[in-house]
């Protein structure tokens, strides 16, 4: 590993340590070095967001940041929205509404949603609409998609 | 305590069982499998078009730390033939990676195998490579005449199929060609409309691209390979020849896909050579596709030009149809590329009763990306030219829209209705579903509102169209695979049960739909029932999901091998409840599964328990006569015919007058496809099909420039729709049953691209009607309806 550099980070409650190339995307650190697969790779310039995380408290595209960028903060990812006991409105909504159908775009998809709810807890549809316009799904035609988050809106 | 009643689970509208794990991100795609000393692959692909390779350097990617291998085409080919295709069309040699010239910009001309994918992807970019370049054929229509270059030597004018007739009076065994009815048709027809149409290229963008692990095992002498696959059977099966391995020595596993739209049907050279090359290190491999490499060298779909002719009175009624297709099949042949044209000429008739249909199919050669299956598979082409067509003439004859279809319309009585194409369509109700259609959309109001609008100076239009596509494929003379599915039912000990289909789902829900059935057949809670898909270790045998095949054909046998099962199962309760069964005048098969109990409704004393009977089955103490121990079987089926499902589409469009972007309103979707097993699951079927058929009549389209360069290689260039680009889409259905299959249904995958895209376009010629605009070719880019707008 070419001028490996130490990062930590709070990832899903729990503080991170790892050894990184300058160049490692923060996608891979999570998938690759800690073991968090649930977030996806659905391109390579930014524009699908499958790879979105929430860092800080704002939605991310997690292939568009290095590991080395995210030192210090604190990161949530698909596997850390749920309690151990429920899961999370949008997980719920997602099922109940038929939000996914391969599933590969979903969990960006939650990520973006959850963002979108934190900052506009009850959105029309055209602003459901607006808020995941950074996360391409090819299988749903988002209208699933958009009761899946009116759901997650009207529960709360 | 009385058992719960359990309801009827087929035809509910009930959630998917494999949302939990996707929802959590707890699913395993391709990626995220890790075998310990795994290495990585990456391609170094050719960044022109056309031209000969004069040296490839490898020297700096060798030398790297970390690089195992690096492998150019020619090496390669010492242990890789060229590739299989499925159609038996001739071919030219096809490599897995390229040996001495390079024919696509994408196609691969080096491999190299590192340590880790970052590394390797540096090596590949270390290799140089010198080429001489050559022009390159990129207008289909030059192309076919040879221009500016031929492609592969042995296929004169890039002609890879030429010029195939069919149609009236075409006999294909006596290879005649008669033209009387064809030429009867147009000379007594009082319109004649002529139209040129492209249905352009598309990349299929499933979100998750391409990817594979394979793990050559020595000691075992066995591979397993993980591929982000539609099909693994096919997948083994071809792995296995490649490889020189029999099929028992190969396991395909397709782990959770995600999406695959066609795409991935095809066993692409990346598999191949990871097959290849773990076979020679004996270490597991894996290649991970970027998207900017899947819009390279992943399939492409369409690209079939269309020249039509439409003989009709002015009343109307059409007399002949003649079209000319000349399909831009790219540089090579993958395994069902020169097959998917053939689908567009088989569905020529669309809905309607033609005394005259006469096609003729070209497929030519050009250095682009090989085209094949892409959600509709040539289907979604023939709609798109008979329904402009139909528009187009309807326009002429100042007719409805609705009234030009309905005129033409194959009635009810005539079914089974063998087309002048050669398909013979199973069952159809077209006026229910136009009718259903018009009272949906609300029609009438619709075209006040239209007219409403235009005279506020908005360029509003409404498009209407029909269709019919070729489902439920079928049988094994229709396909080079074989047509049929497998499927295997167990009682377990505990009364659980566990099926396998060979039916291998990436979206559709089979998990959910396929435990809706057996748990009805069996009358046990759908959540004892397990469905166990995409692993060729585990599924004893299958053909895979494509041509909106899993419900028809997957659905039926796995009904079948539980049938099955459900004789054998009722002959041991019969066993167990011994002679008071006789007593009471009943036989095993008056016996009754629901509610978990195996029943005599007559003597509910004699009840066993569903997990009673199950458990018996397995320790039968006494053995009755005849029986084996166990609750197993299986089944393979196939149909007789395809399917036929069908619908219409409407939609409302508005045209910004001075930017010229197209805005598209409103969407209404009557889609037949027989019988439904979940509604929830149709639903989203479908509006995933409307996308992609939208996507490609608004924004949609992979572009070349003339040297051969993919204009539109990302994300960044190629316009995928995003959730603001739809209005909310409003569905309904009739119902009109295949007689095909005993479950009726017939499919639904493709549907959605099949209506969407010529009632968008007829839409657009609408709203621009009033400019003398005929035809616009899509996608309906701004700039060229501004121009239209603008008399430019």
């Amino acid at each position: 590993m070419a001028n490996p550099v130490p990062v930590n980070l709070t990832v899903n409650g729990k503080a991170r340590k790892a050894t990184v190339e300058p160049r490692l995307l923060l996608v891979h650190l999570l998938r690759e070095q800690l073991g968090l697969t649930g977030t996806h790779i659905g391109c390579d310039t930014s524009q699908c967001g499958a790879c979105t995380v929430i860092i800080d408290g704002q939605s991310a595209k997690s292939c568009t940041i290095f590991a080395v960028q995210a030192d210090g903060s604190e990161i949530l990812t698909i596997e850390g929205v749920a309690n151990e006991t429920e899961l999370h409105p949008l997980q719920e909504g997602f099922w109940e509404e038929h939000g996914l159908q391969c599933g590969y775009c979903t969990p960006g998809m939650i990520m973006s949603a959850i963002n979108l709810l934190k900052e506009n807890p009850h959105p029309t549809q055209q602003e459901i609409r607006e808020g995941i316009s950074g996360n391409f799904c090819r299988c749903t035609g988002y209208q699933h998609i958009v009761s899946a988050i009116e759901y997650a809106a009207k529960k709360g | 305590m009385p058992t719960p009643v359990l309801p009827k689970l087929i035809g509910e509208r009930i959630k998917r069982r494999e949302d939990p794990r996707l929802i959590q991100g707890r699913a395993t795609y391709v990626d995220d499998i890790k075998i310990v000393g795994m290495l990585h692959l990456a391609f170094k692909r050719s960044d022109i078009a056309h031209g000969r390779i004069l040296s490839i350097d490898t020297s700096a990617a060798e030398a790297m730390e970390g690089v195992e291998l690096v492998m150019t085409g020619a090496q390669l080919a010492k242990i890789l033939g060229p590739m299989p295709i499925g159609t038996p069309f001739p071919s030219p040699d096809h490599f897995a990676i390229a040996t001495d010239t390079v024919r696509y910009q994408g196609e691969p001309v080096a491999v190299v195998v590192a340590s880790d994918r970052y590394l390797a992807r540096d090596a590949a970019d270390a290799i140089v490579i010198e080429y001489d370049p050559l022009p390159a054929a990129i207008d289909v229509e030059k192309s076919m005449t040879g221009q500016p270059v031929v492609i592969h030597p042995d296929f004169p004018n890039n002609l890879a199929v030429a010029y195939v007739p069919g149609g009236t009076g075409v006999d294909a065994v006596a290879g005649t060609v008669d033209n009387t009815a064809i030429d009867a048709a147009f000379a007594k027809a009082e319109v004649v409309i002529s139209q040129r149409m492209m249905n352009h290229r598309l990349a299929p963008n499933a979100m998750e691209a391409r990817g594979v692990v394979a793990h050559y095992e020595p000691g075992k002498d066995q591979m397993t390979i993980w591929s982000s696959t539609q099909n693994p059977h096919i997948l083994r099966s071809f792995i296995a020849a490649m490889t020189g391995m029999g099929q028992s020595q190969v396991r395909a596993v397709a782990p959770e896909v995600g999406g695959g739209f066609g795409c991935k049907i095809n066993i692409y050279g990346e598999e191949y050579a990871a097959a290849a090359l773990t076979k020679k290190l004996g270490v597991p491999l894996k290649w991970i596709e970027d998207r900017s490499e899947a819009f390279q060298a992943t399939v492409h779909g369409r690209d079939i030009l269309c020249y039509v002719d439409v003989a009709a009175m002015r009343d109307g009624k059409i007399l002949g149809l003649r079209l000319k297709l000349i399909a831009d099949i790219g540089a090579y042949n993958m395994i069902l590329t020169a097959a998917i044209p053939t689908l567009t000429m088989l569905m020529l008739n669309g809905t309607y009763d033609i005394p005259a249909v006469r096609a003729e199919l070209t497929e030519v050669f050009t250095n682009k990306m090989a085209t094949d299956a892409y959600r509709g598979a040539g289907r979604p082409e023939a709609a798109y030219f008979v329904e402009r067509a139909m528009d187009m003439l309807a326009r002429e004859l100042n007719m409805d829209p609705a009234d030009v279809r309905r005129r033409n319309f194959i009635r009810n009585d005539q079914f089974p209705y063998a087309t002048q194409m050669g398909a013979i369509y199973d069952s159809g109700d077209y006026g229910a579903a136009l009718d259903l259609a018009l009272k949906v959309a609300k029609w009438d109001e619709l075209k006040k509102e239209r007219d409403a609008a235009r005279a506020e100076g908005r360029l509003v239009g409404l498009g209407l169209a029909f269709y019919v596509e070729v489902c439920g494929l079928g049988p094994s003379s229709a396909l080079p695979t074989g047509g049929w599915e497998h499927a295997g039912v167990t009682i377990e000990r505990d009364g659980r049960i566990t099926a396998t289909t060979g039916s291998s789902p990436h979206g559709q829900g089979n998990e959910t739909t396929f435990s809706q059935m057996l748990a009805d057949q069996f009358g046990v809670p759908m959540e004892h029932v397990t469905i166990l898909h995409g692993d060729t270790g585990i599924v004893k045998q299958g053909i895979g999901t494509f041509g909106s095949r899993s419900q028809a054909v997957g659905g039926t046998v796995l009904m079948l091998a539980g049938g099955k099962v459900r004789t054998k199962m009722a002959k041991f309760a019969a066993a167990l409840m011994g002679p008071g069964l006789e007593d009471v005048g009943a036989t095993e098969a008056d016996l009754v599964f629901a509610n978990g109990v195996i029943s005599v409704p007559t003597a509910p004393g004699l009840s066993k328990t569903f997990e009673e009977v199950a458990g018996y089955a397995y320790v039968p103490v006494p053995l009755p006569a005849g029986m084996e121990p166990g609750l197993s079987d299986e089944a393979f089926w196939e149909p007789e015919n395809n399917t036929y499902p069908f619908g219409c589409h409407i939609s409302m469009l508005e045209i910004d007058r001075e930017t010229g972007e197209p805005k598209l309103l409103k969407l209404v979707a009557i889609d037949d496809c027989g019988t439904i097993i979940n509604p929830l699951i149709v639903e989203g079927q479908i509006h995933g099909g409307l996308a992609q058929g939208i996507g490609q009549a608004m924004i949609e389209e992979v572009v070349y420039d003339e040297d051969g360069q993919l204009i539109t290689g990302s994300f960044m260039d190629y316009a995928i729709p995003r959730a603001t680009d739809f209005p909310w889409f409003e569905l309904d259905n009739t119902v009109t049953p295949t007689p095909v299959n005993p479950l009726g249904a017939k499919g639904v995958g493709e549907a959605g691209t099949l209506g969407s895209t010529p009632c968008i376009v007829n839409a657009a010629v609408d709203a621009l009607s009033s400019f003398g605009v005929k035809h616009i070719d899509m996608m309906l880019r701004p700039e060229k309806l501004w121009k239209i707008i603008n008399g430019q």
